[in-house]
């Protein structure tokens, strides 16, 4: 009898095991840990973002609807500084990150370089930092003494001593110094994987029309380069507007007459040191859509969506 | 136009350029090596710079590291290492399979899924930071290991990257085994596993670069000293009030050399997982 009941029971699991093995099911299982985790931390967490950005989060899980106080709120200097210093550092890593990196990537693939990968990897070494670390050299190099790096560079030039992180320029500097020196390499990898893709023959074609370096980079180079130069553009804004870690690495959570707050600084101290969860909220809501909204205009500008259209 | 020798120089002039840059993106690492040498009182007092007396410089600063505050930064570094591969795992083997699953079936929803993978990848983190710490209060994960790994253990951006390695691989090797018998897990494991072993290189060398760095949500998710990675670990260190400046830099070095080590022995997978990303777009 027991032997009986113990075939049954075998036989039943080799059928659920059959039927969770079959091509009809055994895609959703595949796909389902992401699934989970979209729903559990991806959608329940932006939903309550936008549901908090309208309540006033009190301790104890109380919580009050408050309309739009908290977007009223966000109508004060602090977040205009906030604004400014995220617009301000978008655009000035981008202005870097993007020419530089295209022209040292053309360098780097000229014909009969010695050294290349040499130079590959040593530009892309500083990748590999975290913020914190490199931010430890930066913060130090760019310290207030006449003897910091930076200073002593300064000198060369008979140029006064600065306090670089006292200051709304030069903070803003430094902060561009420490993201151009960790990215350069990877942006640099980026242009030269989508050098190797253009055709030699575009070259030779130009070289019997008498072209020269720049009509070939500019007309040539440039255009083939387009599609990378678009993404790249897509991640400098996405990872300029919602950057932390540069200004966390100089200042901490505090930067002297707010040189160093950005959106993400701003919604960090407002949650975790105010514990004012609803405002903090709004300015996250407000962050997400000015990264869509800047990156639609970026992506209109170069013609992304009438090129799929075409 | 150019002659020969116009040929010759621009060639200098190209090399000329290319080390003067590689000295500017290697400096850096020159003076956190120097200044690891120094005592830290000098870095309080005059920052960093190029001043080199050989005569103040010692080890000392790596045996304090070691010792100091029975052997904190050890700690760190243990939990940097053990967060980083508890990450790099289970997102390896989470994201390949929902990415293998998105490129070789066709099922109900399977768009619907591949959009929401894009849409995912489009939305920064920092905005779901705070909703997200509250979960993690009420899962009781606050100051665990798990509470920093769990949220972003499936990551779009993998997914998408096994998913676009996949695609490229015939679905022969699939109906081959399907004839011989062949589960649909074990053809994941035993076949396409194995085909998927380069991307499985560049993907594992640029989640573990990202978990060693990350900075923003392990702050927020861990708490008590002894429990911090080592970017949070280093940056408490940097207090007005603190006398482990001695700790700083060689702390910092120690940090980067695991990472250079693994970069210096795979750096086709490094760049090869770098680029995947949108750009052949």
């Amino acid at each position: 009898m027991n032997q009986v009941l113990f075939e049954i029971k075998k036989s039943k699991k080799h059928e659920v095991k059959r039927w969770l093995n079959s091509q009809k099911i055994v895609p959703y299982l595949f796909v389902a840990p992401f699934i989970l985790s979209f729903l559990l931390f991806f959608l329940y967490p932006i939903l309550s973002a936008f549901v908090m950005s309208f309540q006033e989060v009190l301790g104890f899980g109380e919580v009050n609807f408050v309309g739009l106080k908290n977007y009223k709120n966000l109508m004060n200097p602090h977040y205009y500084d906030a604004l400014s210093v995220s617009f301000r550092y978008t655009f000035w890593t981008i202005f870097v990150l993007i020419p530089v990196p295209l022209l040292l990537a053309t360098l780097l693939n000229s014909k009969n370089l010695i050294g290349r990968n040499f130079f590959r990897s040593s530009l892309f070494l500083p990748a590999l930092t975290s913020v914190i670390v490199a931010g430890m050299f930066f913060r130090y190099a760019f310290a207030e003494q006449a003897t910091s790096l930076a200073n002593q560079i300064l000198g060369w030039f008979g140029h006064e001593p600065l306090t670089w992180l006292q200051d709304a320029k030069t903070g803003m500097l430094a902060m561009v110094v420490l993201c151009v020196w960790r990215w350069m390499g990877v942006n640099i990898i980026y242009f030269l994987s989508g050098l190797q893709n253009i055709p030699a023959e575009l070259y030779e074609a130009a070289d019997i029309d008498g072209a020269n370096v720049f009509h070939k980079f500019f007309n040539i180079t440039v255009p083939s380069l387009k599609p990378v130069i678009i993404y790249v553009v897509t991640i400098s804004i996405y990872g300029g507007f919602s950057m932390f870690a540069e200004s966390f690495a100089y200042w901490s959570y505090r930067s002297p007459g707010n040189i160093g707050l950005t959106l993400v600084s701003y919604i960090y101290t407002t949650g975790f040191n105010n514990a004012d969860f609803g405002f903090a909220s709004a300015i996250g809501v407000t962050l997400l859509g000015i990264i869509m909204l800047v990156n639609l205009v970026q992506l209109m500008f170069f013609g992304f969506f009438k090129k799929e259209s075409e | 136009m150019v002659g020969k020798k116009g040929k010759k120089a621009s060639q200098w002039i190209v090399f000329a350029v290319l080390v003067v840059i590689s000295v500017l993106a290697l400096a850096p690492f020159a003076f956190m090596v120097i200044s690891s040498f120094k005592p830290g009182q000098e870095l309080l007092r005059n920052g960093v710079n190029m001043e080199i007396n050989l005569d103040a410089m010692s080890w000392k600063n790596y045996w304090t590291l070691f010792t100091e505050n029975n052997g904190i930064y050890l700690h760190w570094f243990k939990n940097s290492l053990l967060i980083t591969g508890m990450y790099t795992g289970f997102s390896l083997f989470l994201s390949s399979i929902v990415g293998y699953g998105l490129a070789k079936y066709d099922f109900k929803g399977k768009n619907l899924v591949f959009a929401i993978v894009l849409l995912v990848m489009m939305v920064p983190v920092e905005i779901l930071i705070l909703p997200l710490y509250k979960l993690m209060i009420s899962m009781k994960l606050i100051d665990t290991y798990l509470g920093v790994v769990l949220p972003f253990m499936v990551s779009p951006f993998a997914v998408f990257f096994f998913r676009q390695s996949s695609v490229s691989i015939p679905k022969d090797f699939m109906e081959a085994a399907r004839i011989d018998g062949c589960g649909e897990f074990r053809i994941f494991f035993s076949i396409m596993m194995p085909l998927l072993k380069p991307a499985f290189g560049a993907m594992m060398i640029l989640q573990a670069m990202n978990s060693w760095n990350s900075l923003v949500w392990p702050l927020i998710v861990l708490r008590s000293t002894e429990k911090l990675t080592l970017p949070i670990g280093l940056a408490s260190l940097i207090t007005p009030y603190g006398n482990n400046y001695d700790m700083l830099f060689p702390g910092a070095v120690m940090s980067i050399i695991p990472i250079v080590i693994i970069f210096m022995l795979n750096q086709k997978a490094f760049i090869e997982g770098l680029t995947v990303g949108g750009v052949k777009g």
